[in-house]
């Protein structure tokens, strides 16, 4: 047998927990080789994180247990190692790097003396360390790497702490890098500098690259194969061309299908209509930091108007300022002609019941303690002219059969449901005040992308039902593609583009949105290719 | 996640025989609650039927040891000085005991919170004065401040009460508002306040169950304190006077004779530890019991064993 860099032979990892005991991976098979970049492609509780836990000796033995397997590093097996042993190679032969960087970087310590530590822990002389720490600092892109290297994580932006766990991780040229979801966190701009900077130093030093993702695009973008893996099997494995092009188990056609930003492009309303809501130069400062600077936009009924943009444009804070969550600094936001920003509490109150909100996160928007009933009806309490007592359990039932959930489990609390189940909960929260305008806050970034699509059905269908608006806030741009009428682009809080989808994705005008349009990743190799060529051209030009 | 198996029926048993089971599946907090019953019990009818018994004087059986059984069950415990029985004198010194903690607990634990309440989600203004009103009671020697207003009022159960309650206050109000001011900006909250939900409506829907069983947890193990600093109260003069006994005065009214007769301070000490015990134990199971999200750990059992 040839030999690998690192091969995983039928491991087997089961969690003994109260509810029985839970196969995470089931006989996995998967190798990887010198200067190659295999992603374990897959959504969430499909076991991708579990092999690599098991590589890391990350696994809490119990609940977890290890039933069946062997990992060959070098010929040698991980599993039948000393702790002691395992300790040796981690970090110095086979290092990783996390989703999320900033808890994972010590708050208190510097990042330079965080750097030199892993170093240091494995015999390296401080001052060696320290040469080596400025090196590295300079390698992953770090501006001003001398000055900042006694700074703290906290001074650093998301994508510069991404690349700080990177320059810790390569610290000891390790032959194996394993990055969970290293760019999930981060923006689509941020997303393919990082994942640049990875192929570069994986062509560089000739490390294995174990990508472990959920992002078809990710995977286009840097690697060379491909483990798809579902309910903690592995259902197919190719090259990622082939496995995109000529998916052939279901679930890899199902996740392919799955993704946006394929679909028809919806055609833009009749601006004839009178718009429901009308936003002028609206304007949020937080001291001398202007959040949201001068924006307008309208909403006409029936529409869905996208607002796009990364983290820090200002997008969340238009959905805070628009429901009264944060005060305006100044301008207008008319709602059928009145002012929502200057509105008294009275009207407002009225009023709510025709804008509400869907939020990013359901396992924090819905409160933990109060059962699905309560959280749906809770609406009909506070606004006690909707509806007399005696109908809301009738009524409850009806919201949760249109989000296309079991009446019967009105009386369950929401961390006995699934991600996706959960925003439905939400959206039959909002849908309970009969609002007309639903502001979805990255309402489903934060789910599976298969689940994703569902839930972007469900509020197609409800629009088409109900009539409803829709402002949809989402850093995704092929999502927005294909739900949206018109598109906002939004960056440092400032409206810099909107107008219809086919427009702004076909015709940008701005060189902001170009960007932003450039850094989105598609999920066909051969498409992103072309991409990546056209970046690196523009980047050159520049 | 558990979506099959946890189908809730319809007609599912009603509230308090689920509640009886899972208190049953506990079997630490199920002994702690019988417990409780039996000193609530002790201290509703202790007083009633032995106060006789538990202050007769019997010079003869001064500090009589434990365990002699040849005697009434009421001295099998033994006496003290003065040759009082001390099992009687411990059931009957239950109600003062638990009246003075109890409701000294109670009190700051609900005024406490309340405040806390206020403090954390109201603007700034009485927030400010809230806490500098806690800064004040806790920056003040709680002893001190017992001696000088009980060197004023009568020493009396309602008075300590109140001196006692106002001395643990700040607790509750700080760890509530450090909670409320964590809750508050949950995502949850925002959602109410986007539906228009009123401002009680989210403090006390929303807000205190989320918060309820840190304090609830705090006041178990305030109970425990209370008893002791109320001991020392007494025994330096201001708080309950003899005739009248708590557990406290009882272990004070011990401590010369610990080297000869320890059982004096050890019975009575006994009781203070074996209450507080049961209280944390039964606080712990209802952290669990209230908790949605962790109440499968009391119900799974009911699985296993069945």
């Amino acid at each position: 047998m040839a030999d690998h860099l690192l091969e995983v032979r039928g491991l087997s990892v089961d969690f003994h927990t109260a509810q029985g005991t839970v196969h995470a991976v089931r006989d996995v098979h998967w190798y990887l080789d010198r200067g190659e970049c295999l992603a374990i492609l897959g959504e969430s509780g499909s076991g991708k994180s579990v092999s690599a836990s098991a590589i890391m000796n990350l696994i809490d033995c119990p609940p977890g247990e290890i039933v069946s397997g062997e990992i060959l590093f070098d010929g040698r097996d991980l599993l039948k190692m000393s702790n002691e042993d395992r300790r040796q190679l981690n970090g110095k032969r086979i290092a990783m790097i996390f989703q999320d960087p900033l808890s994972h970087l010590n708050p208190v310590y510097t990042v330079g003396w965080q750097i030199e530590e892993i170093m240091t822990a494995h015999g390296t002389p401080r001052d060696q360390a320290r040469a080596r720490c400025l090196e590295l600092l300079e390698r992953v892109g770090i501006p001003e790497f001398a000055s900042k290297v006694d700074a703290y994580p906290h001074q650093f932006s998301g994508g510069q702490r991404q690349r700080l766990m990177i320059a810790m991780a390569l610290a000891l040229k390790p032959d194996i890098l394993v990055a969970d979801e290293p760019t999930t966190a981060l923006d689509v701009t941020v997303q393919a500098q990082i994942l640049a900077l990875l192929e570069e130093l994986q062509q560089e030093t000739g490390m294995g690259l174990l990508l472990i993702t959920h992002d078809l695009g990710v995977v286009a973008e840097v690697a060379d194969r491909v483990v798809v893996m579902n309910s903690g099997q592995i259902v197919e494995t190719g090259s990622a061309s082939d496995v995109y092009a000529n998916p052939r188990h279901p679930y890899t056609k199902k996740l392919i299908g799955a993704v946006p930003g394929s679909g028809e492009i919806t055609e833009p309303l009749d601006t004839g209509i009178t718009p429901i809501l009308e936003i002028n130069g609206l304007t949020k400062h937080f001291g001398a930091f202007a959040a949201l600077e001068n924006a307008s936009l309208t909403v006409l009924p029936g529409e869905t108007v996208a607002v796009v943009g990364e983290s820090g444009s200002g997008k969340s804070t238009l959905a805070k300022t628009l429901l009264r969550l944060e005060d305006a600094t100044s301008g207008e936001a008319l709602w059928q002609g009145r002012d929502l920003v200057t509105m008294p509490p009275k009207e407002l109150f009225a009023l709510r019941r025709d804008i509400q909100m869907v939020f990013q996160d359901p396992t924090q928007s819905l409160n933990p303690r109060m059962t699905v009933y309560d959280i749906v009806s809770e609406g009909f309490a506070i606004h006690p002219e909707i509806l007399p007592k005696a109908q809301w359990k009738d009524r409850v039932r009806d919201l949760l059969d249109q989000v296309g959930l079991e009446a019967g489990h009105m009386h369950r609390y929401p961390h006995q449901f699934s991600g996706g189940q959960r925003q439905r909960i939400a959206i039959a929260r909002a849908l309970a005040l009969e609002p007309k305008l639903i502001v979805c806050d990255e309402a489903v970034s934060a789910l599976d992308v298969s689940i994703q699509a569902q839930v972007i059905d469900l509020l197609t269908d409800l629009q088409d039902r109900l009539g409803l608006s829709y402002l949809f806030i989402a850093h995704d741009l092929p999502l927005v593609r294909d739900f949206a009428h018109r598109v906002v682009v939004m960056q440092g809080g400032r409206i810099v583009e909107q107008g219809p989808v086919a427009q702004i994705f076909d015709a940008p005008r701005m060189e902001y949105t170009r960007n932003l349009m450039a850094a989105s990743l598609h999920p066909d190799p051969a498409v992103q290719a072309e991409r990546r060529r056209a970046r690196l051209a523009m980047q050159e030009a520049s | 996640m558990t979506s099959t198996d946890s189908k809730t029926t319809p007609d599912a048993p009603p509230a308090y025989i689920s509640v009886l089971r899972m208190l049953w599946r506990d079997k630490f907090a199920f002994t702690a609650a019988i417990f409780l019953l039996v000193v609530i019990f002790g201290a509703i009818f202790g007083p009633m039927l032995l106060e006789d018994v538990a202050t007769k004087q019997n010079l003869r059986g001064r500090n009589a040891p434990i365990f002699d059984f040849s005697r009434p069950w009421v001295y099998w415990l033994g006496a003290d000085a003065l040759g009082r029985p001390l099992l009687a004198r411990i059931i009957v010194a239950s109600q003062n005991t638990i009246m003075v903690a109890a409701g000294a607990v109670f009190c700051s634990l609900t005024i406490g919170t309340c405040l806390g309440l206020i403090a954390g989600y109201t603007s700034r203004l009485p927030s400010q004065i809230i806490m500098r009103l806690a800064d004040i009671i806790m920056s003040f020697p709680s002893l001190l401040l017992a001696v000088l207003v009980l060197y004023m009022l009568p020493p009396s159960v309602f008075n300590l009460v109140i001196v006692l309650a106002i001395t643990r206050l700040p607790v509750y109000l700080r760890t509530a508002r450090a909670e409320v001011l964590e809750v508050r900006e949950r995502m949850f909250v925002q959602a109410a306040i986007v539906m228009g939900a009123s401002g009680s409506r989210i403090v006390f829907r929303h807000i205190l169950p989320v918060i309820l069983p840190t304090v609830l947890t705090i006041a178990t193990l305030d109970f425990a304190l209370v008893v002791l600093v109320e001991s020392s109260l007494s025994f330096l003069g201001i708080g309950i006077q003899p005739p009248e006994i708590t557990w406290g005065l009882m272990v004070s009214q011990g401590r010369p004779y610990l080297t000869s007769a320890w059982w004096l301070s050890f019975w009575p000490g006994l009781a203070i530890v074996l209450t507080t015990l049961s209280l944390n134990l039964l606080s712990n199971w209802m952290r669990t019991a209230l908790d949605p999200v962790q109440r499968w750990r009391l119900e799974m059992r009911r699985k296993k064993n069945g």
